[in-house]
């Protein structure tokens, strides 16, 4: 996994947020369109392009995409 | 995990009730901001559910569908060895509610009753308990009775909860017969037990501190005599276990998604439903939803949504495959052939 390929599998999860403004230091929580619904559609792609377990805790804990990358990268298996 | 197969033992009817009091989820704009209410129902499918009145439990609603069985059916109630009433929603810690059932529906008082709690998951763990005691020599009938009323123990004032949970009772009769094989795997996990709880009980005892609504995480409010959820772990939770549990089932009953007729989720969310859909590769139209009408109504969403969806449908060989999952942790599921099964439709309370 790259983190290039993993901005692009975040940014898609978005509908009204312009893709390019998104990138590995964007704190995205603090985007217009950030929910707990949305937190739900991220943990849903870490599992099916990742397979790796997401937790509240990782959601709650990160503030850049580059977190979230970061946890993932060390579970990937 | 438990691998249990049962023989000879089938589903011959179920029924559902709800309450007649609808609330729509357009209306929470006390507590969702307007411009996010559309998106939060398409998201979690939930348009509207059935709120019972103040002075209707879960037990009287699964008393009028086991009444409605009982009529449909031709069911004397002295041909009743066993009653389990399954709800965490019951009407006193003291007695057993499903001792107060027997007594209501006019069953013997040979009648073997008690009481099953868990929580989402609870319809596959009784289901199972019901098929093993009709396996039993001694035992013809058991009747389940599965209800909740989460509307009780959830504040209207919590976001995360108060959108999904919608009330309803049911009622499933369970007997011998040319039923074939019907297989369950039922599995726990206790390390996730914060994930899904109410705080106030024999361990935290119930105090009038216990009774104060508390602004928590995320300006949700509740007391400790409310659900908690944190919708992230239990998300977590469900997309990692129910898929892979599921394809565990097929395969070690030889099976693939093409044999299953019908597969009926415990109606959480529909987010996560067509998630499940997506990663089993299962067509959706063998998927049937209730959600949109009824909400999350806990253990009672998987005979519900037969009873709303499957009425009339069930003629003949039919493999249902159901999964539910939920506090505790816990997720369990079953295929079963649900020959011939005569579904009643909804009936109000």
């Amino acid at each position: 996994m790259t983190l290039v390929e993993f901005i692009d599998n975040f940014a898609d999860l978005f509908d009204e947020t312009d893709h390019d403004t998104i990138s590995a230091s964007t704190r995205y929580k603090e985007l217009a369109e950030w929910s707990s619904l949305l937190a739900l559609s991220v943990i849903a792609m870490i599992d099916e392009e990742y397979d790796v377990e997401f937790r509240g805790d990782d959601i709650r804990c990160s503030n850049t995409v580059e977190d979230l990358y970061n946890i993932v990268e060390a579970r990937v298996g | 995990m438990a691998k249990i197969t049962y023989h000879g033992v089938g589903i011959k009817a179920l029924s559902a009730c709800v309450p007649c009091d609808i609330v729509y989820n357009k209306d929470l704009g006390y507590l969702i901001p307007e411009e996010e209410i559309e998106k939060t129902i398409n998201n979690i499918g939930i348009e509207q559910r059935r709120i019972a009145a103040p002075d209707v439990m879960a037990s009287d609603l699964c008393f009028k569908a086991a009444q409605q069985l009982m009529a449909d059916n031709h069911i004397q109630p002295e041909s009743i060895d066993v009653l389990l009433f399954m709800s965490q929603t019951s009407d006193y810690r003291i007695p057993a509610t499903s001792c107060l059932l027997q007594h209501r529906l006019g069953l013997p008082r040979e009648t073997m009753c008690f009481d099953i709690s868990l929580g989402c998951s609870g319809y596959l763990f009784a289901l199972s308990a019901a098929f093993a005691y009709a396996s039993m020599d001694g035992v013809n009938r058991v009747l389940l009775l599965d209800g909740e009323t989460f509307s009780k123990i959830v504040n209207r004032h919590d976001k995360v909860d108060w959108p999904l949970y919608g009330d309803a009772g049911t009622a499933t009769l369970v007997e011998k017969g040319d039923y074939g094989d019907a297989t369950f795997m039922l599995n726990t996990d206790g390390s996730g037990e914060e994930a899904l709880k109410i705080h106030a009980g024999m361990r935290n005892p119930i105090t009038p501190e216990s009774c104060v609504e508390r602004v928590r995480e995320d300006g949700n409010i509740r007391s400790d005599l409310e659900v908690f959820m944190d919708g992230m772990d239990v998300f977590n939770f469900a997309i990692s276990k129910v898929p892979k549990s599921i394809k565990l089932l097929l395969k070690e009953t030889d099976r693939t998604t093409d044999d299953v007729d019908y597969m009926v989720f415990h109606q959480a969310n529909r987010f996560m439903m067509d998630f499940f859909v997506k990663k089993l590769k299962i067509s959706p139209d063998r998927v049937p939803y209730c959600i949109h009408k009824y909400g999350n109504t806990s253990s009672a969403s998987i005979p519900l949504t037969i009873s709303s969806e499957l009425s009339g449908k069930l003629t003949g060989d039919n493999m249902v495959l159901m999964s539910g999952f939920g506090a505790g942790l816990s997720w369990g599921s079953a295929i079963v052939n649900m020959r011939d099964c005569k579904v009643s439709p909804v009936i109000e309370y």
